[in-house]
C-alpha cells in the first residue's frame, strides 16, 4: 500500500471544487488507501473485467444550488454527469442506479420534480434507471437534496483511451462552448445581483464519442468532460498524466460573450470554470478532420474546434498562446474560483 | 466588447512595441515600476514582458492593497467573525490571505459566517435583509474603492442601518510611492501610474514625482494597448531628458479626478496618523479610518479587536521585492517554502501579487522551458 | 445604460449581454450618467465616464505610430528635419 500523503488537518470547499486541493486528497488520501498497488493514471470511470468482458463502473454525486437553475436542475446533472464519465473513458452507459439523500422539510413538489427529470434526461441519454436508495436528514442539511449516481457500461470496442496513447502531434478538440454551467449556477445564485441569457449546457455527450468512434476509431487517445475546475484543469491532468505539452491557442477556445463578460466582471477565468455538456478529445493528426466533421454533423456538435496540440515540450505543462505572440502556462485551479476585485 | 477590443488589436500591439524597440537605447536598462495590482495582471495575463524588449524591465511595486496588508488586521477582523451574530463580508481577494489562524475561508470552514461580496453596497443590503444579524464589511483597497466604500456608509447613515459596520483598510497610494522613492536601494528611471487609483485622484498628485525626482509617470489603463502605450511615453520622456505626468488613461481618467468621489471619502474617512504596511513598516498618514461622525459604523470601535502586531518571518523577503528591489524569485522562501498553495507572504496569497503572478505565469514557465 | 427608478442613483448596465445593477453615486452631479453612456464599473460603481473621444484619438495615435517613422524617413530623405510634426503635438498629453 502506498502511503498517505494528504496532511491538511481539515477538510475545506477546496478540496472539492475539482482543482489542485482535491487532486491532492484523491492522490494523497484515497487512492493509497483504496487503489492499493495500482498504478494506473485516475480517470473518469474505471474499467474492469468480468469473465472476459470489459465492463466500465463509474459514480458521481451532484451537490449544487440552487436545485433548478436555467437550462436544467440537479436531477439532469445527476445523469448526464454519469453518462458522461462514462462515455469520456469510451464507454456506452447501460443503466445507472442513483441515491438520493433528502433533507427533511423538502416539498414533495420540488422532489417529484427531480424525479422527473431523471426520468426525462435518462430517456434521452438512452440509460435506464435501474434502482436506487433513499435517505432522509434533519433540517439544515443536505442543501435540499444531494443525488449519486452510479452507472455501468459497456466499453466501445473502437476506442482505445489512454494516457500512454498520446504523442506529440495529436491535435486537441474542444466540443463547444465553456463556462456556460459554472457561470449559470453563479448568477443563479442570485448573491452577485448579475443577469445574463445564459443556461447551462448540460447534456449527454454520449453521441459526440460514439461520432467519434465511428470516425477515428482508435486513432482517438483521450477524452475527458472538464466539470469542476474547467478545461485548465483538464489539460493539465493530460500534461502530466501523459508527461508531454498541451499548447492551445486563446483564440481558437470558444466563449460566449455572455460568460466572457460576466468573467471579467467578476475577474474570473472561463478556462477554470465548470462545463457539463463539454468534452475534449485528444486525436492522432491524421484523424482530426475525420473527427472534426463527424462532430460537426452531430446534432449539438456544431462548434467542435480543434484549440490546439501535443507537443513534446514543455513537458507537464498547458500552454495558451494569446493573439500577439505571447504565451502564459495555466495551471489547474487551486481553490474555489474566487471573483477577483482590483 | 467596445472600448476593450480596439485596445487589444494585435496589428496596433505590433506597432506599438516595434515604436518602443525604436526608442529604446540599447546600451541602457530601463525599470519602469507599475504600482497597481490590476497593471501586474494585465502585464502576465497578457503576456506582456515578453513584447518588451529585454533591456525593459517592468518592475511591480505595491499596488495590491491585500499584499500590504498586515496579517494582524486580518486576525483582527477575523476576531469580529467568531461573534455568532457577525456576518464577515469581504471581496473575493481577501478569502484566501492567512491571518495566524487560517483564512477567512477557513474561519468559514470551521463555522463562522463568511461570506464574499462584490460590492460594500451588496454589504449593506444584506444587513437590511437580515436585521438580527450584524453585517461587517472588511474593506480594503486604494483610492479606487475607498470612494464606494464612503458612499455606502453614507447610505448606512442616512436609511439609519444600526446592524452595518466597516473595518477600514484603505489605504493611499501616494505615501507609498514616497516610501518606495526614499528607499535607498531605489533605482528606478519612471512609473507607469495606477489608471484606477487616477480616475479618483487625478493627476496632479503624482506631479512632486516628475517635479522633485525627476521620474516621467505616465497614468495608464488595463488594456495591453494602454500598458505599452505608456512605456512609449515614458521613454520618449526620457530620451528627451524630461520628467512630467502624462495621462496615458485619458479616455477614463480625468486630469483633476472625481470631485464627487474625493467629497464622499473626505466626508466619511480622515487620514490616520499612520498605518502599518507590510513589508514597508509604518509610513504616517497613509490609511483611512472613519471620523467620528460615523463611530457606529466603524467595526474598530464597536468590537475590541486583538490589535496584536503580526511579523513576518525574517526570512520572508516582501518588503524588497514590494519595493522592486528583489525580483521574486530571488526572495530565499520563493517557490520553496512559500508558494501559492501554501503562501507564507501576502505576495504570495493574492493572485495580483507580484510573487504568486511571477509563481503562475514565469517561474513555472523559466522551469520548464518557455520564452 | 438604462435608468433604474428608485432613491439612489441606480442603473442598469450591460457588457456582452451580461447585465447589472450598478451605482452612479459617484458620477459628478454636473455630468450625470445618460443612457448610452460607457461607464468604468468597479465593485458595483460607475467611477469614470468613457470619453469616446479621447478612445478614438488614441486608437488614431496608435494606428500613426510606424507610419510616422515612414514619412519621417522619407522627409530625411528630403534633407528637412522631422522635428514638431502635428502628430507629436496631439500627443502631448500633459495638463489639461
Amino acid at each position: 500500500m502506498r502511503q498517505v500523503r494528504f496532511r491538511d488537518p481539515r477538510v475545506e470547499m477546496a478540496h472539492g471544487a475539482g482543482g489542485k486541493a482535491s487532486r491532492r486528497l484523491i492522490d494523497g488520501l484515497f487512492a493509497p488507501i483504496l487503489f492499493g498497488s495500482s498504478t494506473e493514471p485516475l480517470g473518469d470511470a474505471a474499467h474492469v473485467s468480468i469473465n472476459g468482458t470489459r465492463v466500465a463502473i463509474t459514480t458521481d454525486s451532484f451537490v449544487v444550488r440552487p436545485l433548478r437553475f436555467p437550462g436544467g436542475s440537479i436531477g439532469e446533472l445527476a445523469v448526464n454527469g454519469t453518462v458522461n464519465d462514462l462515455a469520456v473513458s469510451g464507454a456506452r452507459a447501460e443503466a445507472l442506479v442513483t441515491s438520493y439523500v433528502l433533507e427533511a422539510g423538502l416539498e414533495t413538489e420540488i422532489l417529484e420534480a427531480e424525479i422527473r427529470a431523471m426520468a426525462a434526461a435518462a430517456e434521452r441519454a438512452g440509460v435506464s434507471i435501474a434502482g436506487g436508495d433513499t435517505k432522509v436528514v434533519e433540517h439544515g442539511k443536505a442543501d435540499g437534496m444531494y443525488i449519486t449516481t452510479a452507472g455501468v457500461g459497456r466499453v466501445i470496442p473502437e476506442l482505445k483511451i489512454s494516457p500512454a496513447r498520446v504523442e506529440a502531434g495529436d491535435q486537441v478538440i474542444l466540443s463547444g462552448p465553456i463556462g456556460d454551467h459554472g457561470i449559470t449556477i453563479l448568477l443563479a445564485r442570485g448573491d452577485l445581483e448579475i443577469e445574463a441569457d445564459l443556461k447551462s449546457d448540460t447534456r449527454s455527450v454520449l453521441p459526440f464519442v460514439e461520432a467519434l468512434a465511428r470516425a477515428a476509431g482508435d486513432g482517438v487517445h483521450w477524452m475527458r468532460d472538464p466539470t469542476r475546475g474547467g478545461v485548465a484543469t483538464s489539460l493539465n491532468e493530460l500534461a502530466l498524466d501523459c508527461r508531454l505539452a498541451v499548447i492551445t491557442a486563446e483564440e481558437k477556445i470558444p466563449v460566449r460573450d455572455a460568460v466572457r463578460g460576466a468573467c471579467e466582471l467578476l475577474g474570473l477565468d472561463p478556462l477554470h470554470i465548470a462545463n457539463e455538456g463539454q468534452f475534449l478529445a485528444v486525436v492522432a493528426a491524421d484523424c482530426a478532420a475525420a473527427a472534426l466533421a463527424a462532430l460537426h454533423e452531430t446534432p449539438g456538435g456544431e462548434c467542435a474546434t480543434i484549440i490546439g496540440e501535443i507537443e513534446a515540450q514543455p513537458a507537464g505543462a498547458v500552454v495558451v498562446k494569446t493573439l500577439y505572440g505571447g504565451s502564459r502556462i495555466i495551471d489547474m485551479l487551486v481553490g474555489d474560483p474566487l471573483p477577483r476585485i482590483c | 466588447m467596445q472600448y476593450v477590443d480596439e485596445f487589444r488589436r494585435p496589428e496596433l500591439i505590433s506597432r506599438t512595441t516595434e515604436e518602443i524597440r525604436r526608442l529604446a537605447d540599447p546600451d541602457r536598462h530601463y525599470r519602469f515600476m507599475e504600482v497597481c495590482g490590476g497593471h501586474t495582471h494585465a502585464i502576465y495575463r497578457f503576456g506582456l514582458k515578453h513584447l518588451l524588449p529585454p533591456n525593459i524591465e517592468l518592475v511591480h511595486g505595491p499596488g495590491c492593497p491585500v499584499c500590504v496588508l498586515p496579517m494582524g488586521r486580518i486576525d483582527d477582523g477575523l476576531s469580529m467573525a467568531e461573534h455568532p451574530e457577525v456576518i464577515f463580508t469581504a471581496f473575493g481577494d481577501m478569502m484566501r490571505v492567512p491571518g495566524t489562524q487560517g483564512s477567512p475561508l477557513a474561519y468559514k470552514a470551521r463555522g463562522m459566517d463568511v461570506r464574499i461580496v462584490y460590492s460594500p453596497a451588496d454589504a449593506l443590503k444584506m444587513a437590511i435583509a437580515n436585521p438580527d444579524r450584524h453585517v461587517m464589511f472588511f474593506a480594503i483597497g486604494f483610492e479606487t474603492t475607498a470612494p464606494s466604500t464612503a458612499l455606502t456608509l453614507k447610505r448606512a447613515r442616512e436609511q439609519g442601518v444600526k446592524n452595518f459596520s466597516v473595518f477600514s483598510n484603505h489605504v493611499t497610494i501616494i505615501p507609498a510611492i514616497r516610501a518606495i522613492l526614499d528607499s535607498p536601494d531605489m533605482r528606478l528611471d519612471a512609473f507607469i501610474g495606477p489608471g484606477h487609483v487616477s480616475t479618483v485622484i487625478g493627476c496632479r498628485p503624482y506631479e512632486w514625482i516628475a517635479r522633485n525626482e525627476h521620474k516621467p509617470i505616465a497614468v495608464a489603463g488595463f488594456e495591453p494597448l494602454d500598458i505599452l502605450q505608456a512605456v512609449v511615453m515614458v521613454l520618449r520622456q526620457l530620451n528627451r531628458g524630461e520628467a512630467k505626468v502624462e495621462n496615458q488613461y485619458n479616455r477614463v481618467v480625468p486630469w483633476e479626478g472625481n470631485r464627487a468621489a474625493l467629497k464622499a471619502m473626505a466626508e466619511v474617512f480622515e487620514l490616520r496618523p499612520y498605518f502599518e504596511w507590510r513589508g514597508l513598516g509604518f509610513i504616517s498618514q497613509s490609511a483611512l479610518r472613519l471620523r467620528n461622525e460615523y463611530a457606529e459604523w466603524d467595526a474598530e470601535r464597536r468590537f475590541s479587536v486583538p490589535g496584536i502586531r503580526v511579523t513576518d518571518p525574517k526570512a520572508a523577503q516582501c518588503g524588497e521585492v514590494l519595493k522592486g528591489v528583489l525580483q521574486p524569485a530571488q526572495c530565499k522562501l520563493f517557490g520553496k517554502e512559500c508558494t501559492p498553495e501554501h503562501p507564507i507572504g501576502a505576495l504570495m496569497v493574492s493572485s495580483e501579487g507580484s510573487c504568486a503572478a511571477y509563481y503562475t505565469f514565469e517561474h513555472r514557465q523559466a522551469a520548464v522551458g518557455v520564452s | 445604460m438604462e435608468l433604474v427608478p428608485g432613491e439612489q442613483p441606480l442603473a442598469l448596465v450591460e457588457v456582452l449581454g451580461v447585465r447589472r445593477r450598478v451605482d452612479l453615486g459617484l458620477l459628478e452631479e454636473t455630468d450625470p450618467g445618460r443612457l448610452g453612456d460607457w461607464v468604468l464599473i468597479h465593485v458595483g460603481f460607475a467611477m469614470s465616464k468613457i470619453s469616446e473621444h479621447y478612445a478614438l484619438e488614441q486608437i488614431e495615435l496608435l494606428e500613426a505610430l510606424g507610419e510616422t517613422e515612414a514619412a519621417a524617413l522619407e522627409v530625411r530623405g528630403y534633407g528637412l528635419e522631422p522635428g514638431d510634426t502635428n502628430l507629436e503635438k496631439a500627443q502631448d498629453r500633459s495638463g489639461p
